[in-house]
């Protein structure tokens, strides 16, 4: 135990200055049908100055790799906040209905019960929401990674 | 962008599967139905993490929190509750519609509450004479129990999803009649705003967040019905006569035999009728010739409803319907 505490202790600043490599933004939007001039109805994503339930909203995280060398294995992890119910994902996300224990698409979980019986997990059992990347994410690169909820 | 490792995850998935039943039980409970109560925020962070090169030990980044809080819908709906019209009489006080007052926001709001009564799209103006909370919750009006409404003293607060049920009191003009129909209308509204919907009130949320208004703009109304039932009674008498000789002649010793019939037209019913007729001058009662709709009363004033009081019959009906027909008969001799 002492030895591994020794070996984290000599990581850990390690990591610290690694972590600067990448950046990690989040930000939260408030998807809205309005209707433009012509009185069609067009979807616009405002920052939210009042938040109900039923509100739809957008998380967008963008991450960049500032670093000099590409930046391998890199997975991007989001706990759907208790107060949201998960829509949509969009990309190659993968998702969990158990708090992130296991992942999988959607289609493929299931939920159990207390009974012991279980059923198809729908979008609002989804408890996190990942998108692990195959490619190393090269020095300069970044992208975003889009997800929608409702507010319950 | 395609995600690593598939089937490595699958078999972890199959692994944890089971050891994950519990935490799936730990979940956050289902949502009201009004949705995140008022004032909670929504937190949201992500990770990221990754190996600055291949085989390095994993970095862990955080993102910034954004975080949001949930602002107050202010909603509410209002909804008649008799199961049909509420049937009144002409002149009748007190009459009692019962409507249920709900609160479709998510957080805790005091409503106003008032009638319209001369709304018109109905045939006469109930005269509502108090609103009243049914504050034992019996979903009954108790009057001396329930509170009657003061406005501005005793609005009403209700929790997210709770609802009330609201009486209106109220007398029917006598002037009403059969079949007519009167409405009262109950309205509610949240004490902290309503309006158009979206309409926000800075910081007037509770939690410490905005007040929004919300689909219903955050006041509501329906209508509750009085009918009027009012029955009618007619009576109609007629006379056979038989002589002791076999023919219809009126002669000393012929027998007159009476037919009374009541009948209950219009809606409702009329309570406590009773029919009674005396003995003409110049005959005699026939002892044991009372009876009704062809069944033998007797003469004395007992059980039955029929007695023979010396110079008069009288039969009690009690409460009929309208619609209803009943037949006295009785005999006299001609002196």
């Amino acid at each position: 135990m002492k030895i591994l505490l020794f070996i984290l202790a000599l990581i850990a600043p390690a990591a610290a200055m690694a972590a600067e490599d990448v950046s990690l933004a989040s930000q939260v939007f408030v998807e809205k049908t309005v209707k433009d001039a012509k009185g069609e109805a067009k979807i616009v994503r405002e920052t939210p100055a009042v938040v109900t339930p039923g509100d739809r909203l957008v998380f967008v995280l963008s991450y960049n790799n500032k670093g000099a060398v590409p930046a391998t294995g890199f997975t991007v992890t989001n706990p759907v906040p208790a107060a949201v119910s998960f829509a949509a994902a969009e990309g190659s996300a993968q998702v969990s209905v158990d708090g992130g224990k296991s992942w999988g698409q959607l289609a493929a979980l299931k939920v159990k019960a207390a009974d012991g019986t279980s059923r198809a997990a729908a979008p609002a059992d989804v408890t996190h929401i990942r998108w692990a990347f195959a490619q190393p994410i090269p020095a300069g690169a970044g992208g975003q990674l889009t997800f929608r909820g409702t507010v319950k | 962008m395609k995600h690593i490792g598939c089937l490595s995850y699958r078999k972890k998935t199959a692994l944890l599967a089971a050891a994950s039943a519990v935490a799936i039980v730990a979940l956050p409970a289902p949502a009201l139905a009004a949705g995140t109560p008022a004032g909670t925020d929504i937190k949201n962070v992500a990770t990221a993490t990754y190996e600055p090169t291949p085989g390095a030990p994993e970095v862990t980044v955080d993102s910034n929190t954004v975080t949001l809080k949930v602002d107050e819908l202010l909603d509410v709906s209002v909804s008649w509750g008799d199961p049909s019209d509420v049937v009144a009489a002409p002149g009748a006080t007190g009459q009692v519609l019962r409507f249920t007052v709900s609160n479709g926001g998510n957080g805790s709001e005091a409503f106003g509450l008032s009638t319209v009564a001369n709304g018109g799209g109905d045939d006469f103006d109930p005269s509502v004479t108090a609103i009243v909370l049914d504050t034992n919750g019996n979903n009954a009006y108790d009057a001396g129990i329930d509170t009657v409404y003061v406005p501005g003293s005793n609005d009403p607060v209700l929790a997210a999803d709770e609802a009330i049920t609201v009486f209106v009191l109220s007398n029917i003009p006598a002037g009403a009649s059969d079949t007519q129909r009167g409405k009262v209308d109950l309205l509610a509204v949240a004490k902290t705003g309503s309006g158009t919907p979206g309409t926000s009130f800075a910081g007037l949320g509770q939690g410490g967040g905005n007040a929004i208004v919300g689909a219903t703009g955050a006041d509501a109304e329906d209508d509750g019905w009085y009918k009027i039932a009012k029955a009618a009674i007619a009576f109609s008498k007629s006379a056979t006569v038989a002589d002791p000789w076999g023919g219809i002649t009126q002669a000393p010793g012929s027998v007159i035999t009476y037919t009374l019939t009541a009948t209950v037209s219009g809606t409702g019913s009329l309570g406590n009728v009773r029919v009674s007729d005396p003995i003409p001058a110049g005959t005699t009662y026939t002892p044991g010739s009372l009876t009704l709709d062809g069944s033998a009363l007797s003469d004395a004033a007992d059980a039955d409803a029929g007695a023979f009081t010396g110079s008069a019959i009288g039969v009690g009906l009690g409460t009929l319907a309208s619609g209803a027909s009943r037949t006295v008969t009785f005999k006299v001799k001609i002196d």
